[in-house]
């Protein structure tokens, strides 16, 4: 409704500007007989490239405005009349989906996942970063890239034999063995990231408090991390959208219903409600995975963007 | 400096050292070993084959539509998601001109779609694939729904069509990343100095121009290394996850949706050949190199500093 004023009202003021613009700022006549052809061109390119702005943002927004709209309604009224408003706002697919799916469960099992990795994948990738960033000594050129290589592998390859080590270490299905595995495969960009972040950092702060008489790891925890605050922040954020996205770990490693995740809670939901039919269950579950992420998402996302594009532009 | 330097780098070093090599240097070390193996992966017994499953791989069908797949994905996935998040990016930072001020500026609302591309990015990858599975559904999807309210009856099957099932795989996966790339060359164009758009403006240069001209060449570094990441991903995780989901089968019907990362899987944790399969996932690996080196290669240029 709002979206289809866009374009022709930004598109009019666009091509009257695209074609005064120059004329106004050289001054001079001499671009003048340029003008009218470029003002065709630009009509139409205005259009369409303000058309295709408005169709990707409804393309983006729609499925999941079906999606919210779906888990209100009644199984017959989702395919029937995909498109009209609920007739009444019931949680009762809500609640279904929370209880009787399991979906409380697997959300405290995605929580426990996703935050023990990323508080662990920050400490060890800072340490391991900040050690291999400012410190000279035999073997820092090969273990560097040892731990960046690892970006460019399949990681498919290695989780076939992965799958029977942890077996033998008692550590498949486990909660505490997917946060290790989370952990070791959130490495390589994580210390390829810090480490450019800590040599930036200015060292002279780090040699004063070693004057001091601090010694290294506490120079390390009280000095460069809290100076390190917003490379954290960026590669946090990295990392928790990378892990709470994951599913071919848990899909190969955490097999046992029991300890699934969000994103294998889903793909079983899926599929037994369909065999049940309960299709406004399962867009209620599917509501419940992406609402959270997606609040805070909307709160946060200055600091989001920010944080994310700090990282990937360096 | 030198108190205690190394017992400090040694105390900081082995904890991810070891997490790193037991749980990712490791097994992809010993996949290779297990490459030359006719290991099935239920049982403890195996002994060395040579390259018998690498002549095994080059006579097996699946294993080259899987490979066909992956490749086609891993080359015209970046094209299109990095084209469409060129453009769009564009649009929303210098597409708009109006002289209020600034000489460039996004269109209007630029705002409001840089915070609604990027809703895929956080939705995880299983939900996104669920969400459109049965979007695509052919008898109750929206998308039919859709079409057939507004008369066609000829509905197409999508992802039940092995002349379509692919492509509604590549158009989800087009859907859920191009959002991120918006965002990331947004960041890239706005620490491009205004000048030099004040200046092509001056000259008279149009959109397209300035477009080509200024803005792919001092973001061309940013646009390489999304093309590796993207080509990576199509070539791992995210395609994994999407056809694993999505297809019917899956990887069918009739194996048109199947990708390596598939049939690794299949072929370790379902056929019981681990062997067979980590000799796939070298495969896999020497295509993934392959792709990093020839986009390093062929999008190598002088580097422009600004």
């Amino acid at each position: 409704m709002k979206t289809t004023d866009t374009p022709p009202s930004g598109s009019s003021s666009g091509t009257d500007d695209t074609s005064k613009v120059p004329a106004q700022r050289t001054g001079t006549g001499s671009k003048a007989p340029s003008a009218p052809a470029k003002r065709g061109e630009g009509q139409v390119l205005n259009v369409f490239s303000h058309g295709m702005l408005v169709v990707w943002a409804i393309m983006v927004v729609l499925p999941l405005f079906w999606a919210v709209m779906s888990s209100f309604k009644t199984d017959t009224d989702i395919f029937n009349t995909p498109w009209s408003l609920p007739s009444s706002l019931s949680f009762d697919a809500w609640g279904r989906a929370w209880s009787q799916a399991h979906m409380s469960e697997y959300f405290l099992n995605t929580i426990l996942v996703v935050g023990g990795s990323l508080v662990g994948t920050l400490v060890l990738g800072s340490m391991a970063a900040y050690v291999l960033a400012r410190f000279e000594f035999p073997g820092n050129r090969f273990i560097y890239f040892l731990f960046v290589g690892g970006m460019s592998f399949p990681i498919m390859l290695a989780l076939v034999p992965l799958f029977f080590v942890m077996d033998n270490m008692g550590l498949l299905n486990t909660i505490h063995g997917l946060i290790l595995v989370y952990i070791a495969y959130s490495l390589p960009f994580t210390v390829f990231f810090l480490t450019s972040f800590f040599r930036t950092l200015p060292t002279s702060v780090a040699e004063a408090s070693i004057i001091d008489g601090a010694s290294h790891t506490r120079t390390f925890f009280q000095v460069m991390l809290p100076m390190a605050k917003p490379g954290l922040i960026s590669v946090g954020i990295f990392n928790f959208l990378g892990q709470w996205n994951q599913y071919m770990l848990p899909t190969v490693l955490n097999t046992d219903p029991e300890k699934r995740v969000l994103a294998q809670g889903l793909v079983e939901l899926a599929s037994s409600q369909g065999y049940k039919g309960d299709y406004s269950g399962l867009f209620a579950g599917l509501v419940i995975a992406m609402l959270p992420v997606l609040a805070a998402y909307i709160i946060f996302q200055r600091q989001v963007v920010s944080g994310l594009t700090a990282g990937a532009l360096k | 400096m030198q108190h205690g330097k190394y017992r400090f780098i040694i105390g900081f070093l082995v904890a991810p050292m070891t997490l790193y090599v037991v749980f990712v240097i490791w097994p992809f070390i010993q996949s290779i070993y297990y490459s030359f193996t006719d290991w099935t992966g239920l049982s403890p017994d195996f002994k060395m084959v040579g390259f018998d499953n690498y002549t095994k791989m080059l006579d097996d069908d699946i294993f080259w539509k899987s490979l066909q797949h992956s490749v086609l994905l891993a080359v015209l996935l970046p094209l299109v998601t990095l084209g469409l998040a060129l453009f769009f990016a564009f649009m929303l930072n210098v597409g708009g001109r109006r002289t209020k001020g600034a000489a460039v500026s996004g269109v209007r609302g630029s705002g409001f779609y840089k915070i609604a591309y990027f809703f895929p990015q956080v939705l995880s990858i299983a939900i996104v694939a669920i969400l459109f599975q049965f979007a695509f559904d052919p008898a109750q999807g929206m998308i039919n729904g859709t079409l057939k309210a507004v008369g066609f009856d000829d509905v197409p099957d999508w992802l039940g069509d092995p002349k379509l099932a692919l492509w509604v795989i590549m158009a989800v996966l087009v859907w859920c990343t191009t959002g991120f790339f918006v965002v990331l060359f947004s960041a890239g164009m706005a620490s491009i100095p205004k000048d030099f758009y004040e200046a092509a403006l001056l000259d008279g240069a149009s959109r397209i121009t300035t477009f080509f001209r200024i803005t792919l060449p001092l973001l061309w570094d940013t646009v390489q290394s999304g093309w590796v990441y993207m080509g990576i991903l199509a070539l791992g995780a995210e395609g994994f996850a999407i056809v694993h989901i999505m297809s019917v089968g899956p990887g069918g019907p009739d194996y048109s949706t199947t990708v390596l990362p598939l049939y690794v899987y299949q072929s370790a944790f379902r056929d019981g050949q681990a062997g067979y399969a980590t000799t796939i996932g070298v495969a896999l690996l020497i295509v993934t190199l392959a792709f990093a080196a020839i986009v390093m290669r062929v999008g190598r240029r002088e580097r422009l500093e600004f």
